[in-house]
């Protein structure tokens, strides 16, 4: 199975994408902003970073790139897409999901390791953990407070669309402590926290058993594989 | 130069940090009358020649559509400058 990652101007975390999808037994194919050609993958990650600088807004330059009309085009007829951090602001401002992400309440950066609820397990990107599980990633982002209009939220929620919540703490203010969405088919994720930073034992956040033992972002990946096996 | 001016504000109901941010020292500073501070953003769209009715309304679906997002902001005002 072949899963995409595209690298913009700015991307940080393309390397560390493909590199969790190499360790989740996918084959990851670096895909660049500025060419249309999607390379017939299964899937596509957009990484963390700061696409174009943050410039305008964040995301919002990278949602008229090239490379991301062809993932809006192929997003709506079901291919699973995940946006990771920037990737998830590329997908609100691609209207892939719905709302907006604004700088932090405390407008402090903050990088962090994230405890999270997954409740939605029904997703392209979540099919392997249990519903209600808590799990930990890292969360670093600036610009990472989700809003939406009342009328989203409560749709959101009515339709089961929060995938993640922020459990214990809610690190940048997010309207009901919310972590990741997905849209109406359940094939595009989008999320804050990191989960490719999460994916090897030695380099993940600690855990109850070991330092830096926490591999919770592994299931992000072989979730997505589950489900391109299955479809 | 022919130009268009945009002008783009967080909207009224959120918390606009930087505006915030600004606020807090302009108090610090003495200026006791200053109740808030909205920081927004003024884009020019620069022409070498005369701005057109068409070149207007493209930009006022632009302004919509890309220079701002409806979610967090509000366009209140795109202008013409010949």
């Amino acid at each position: 199975m072949r899963i995409g990652v595209i690298t913009y101007p700015g991307t940080l975390d393309d390397r560390d994408a493909e590199r969790a999808i190499r360790l989740a037994g996918g084959t990851p194919v670096p895909l660049w902003h500025a060419d249309d050609d999607l390379k017939k993958v299964d899937a596509v990650v957009l990484p963390g970073g700061f696409s174009y600088g943050d410039y305008l807004r964040c995301g919002a330059i990278a949602a008229k790139a090239p490379a991301t009309k062809e993932v809006i085009k192929k997003a709506q007829q079901g291919l699973p897409v995940l946006g990771i951090c920037n990737g998830f602001q590329v997908l609100v401002e691609s209207h892939l999901l719905p709302g907006g992400l604004i700088r932090n309440e405390h407008q402090h950066f903050i990088c962090r390791d994230q405890k999270l609820k997954v409740e939605n397990n029904q997703t392209a990107w979540t099919n392997l953990f249990e519903k209600d599980e808590e799990i930990t990633i890292p969360l670093k982002n600036g610009e990472g407070g989700y809003i939406a209009t009342q009328d989203t939220l409560k749709m959101l929620e009515e339709e089961n669309r929060v995938v993640f919540r922020y459990l214990e703490i809610n690190p940048n203010g997010s309207m009901n402590d919310i972590a990741g969405l997905t849209n109406e088919r359940g094939n595009v994720v989008g999320l804050m926290p990191h989960p490719e930073h999460a994916v090897e034992p030695g380099f993940g956040p600690d855990t109850p058993v070991a330092t830096r033992s926490g591999i919770d972002g592994l299931k992000f990946f072989q979730s997505a594989l589950k489900a391109l096996v299955n479809s | 130069m022919p130009k268009i001016i945009v002008e783009i504000m967080p909207k009224q109901d959120l918390l606009d940090p930087q505006g915030k941010a600004v606020a807090n020292a302009l108090t610090r500073m003495g200026n006791k009358d200053i109740s808030g501070v909205r920081i927004g953003k003024r884009i020019e769209l620069h022409f070498d020649r005369e701005v057109t009715d068409k070149d207007l309304e493209d930009a006022k679906k632009q302004a919509k559509e890309f220079l701002s997002n409806d979610v967090i902001e509000d366009v209140v005002a795109v202008t013409v400058e010949n």
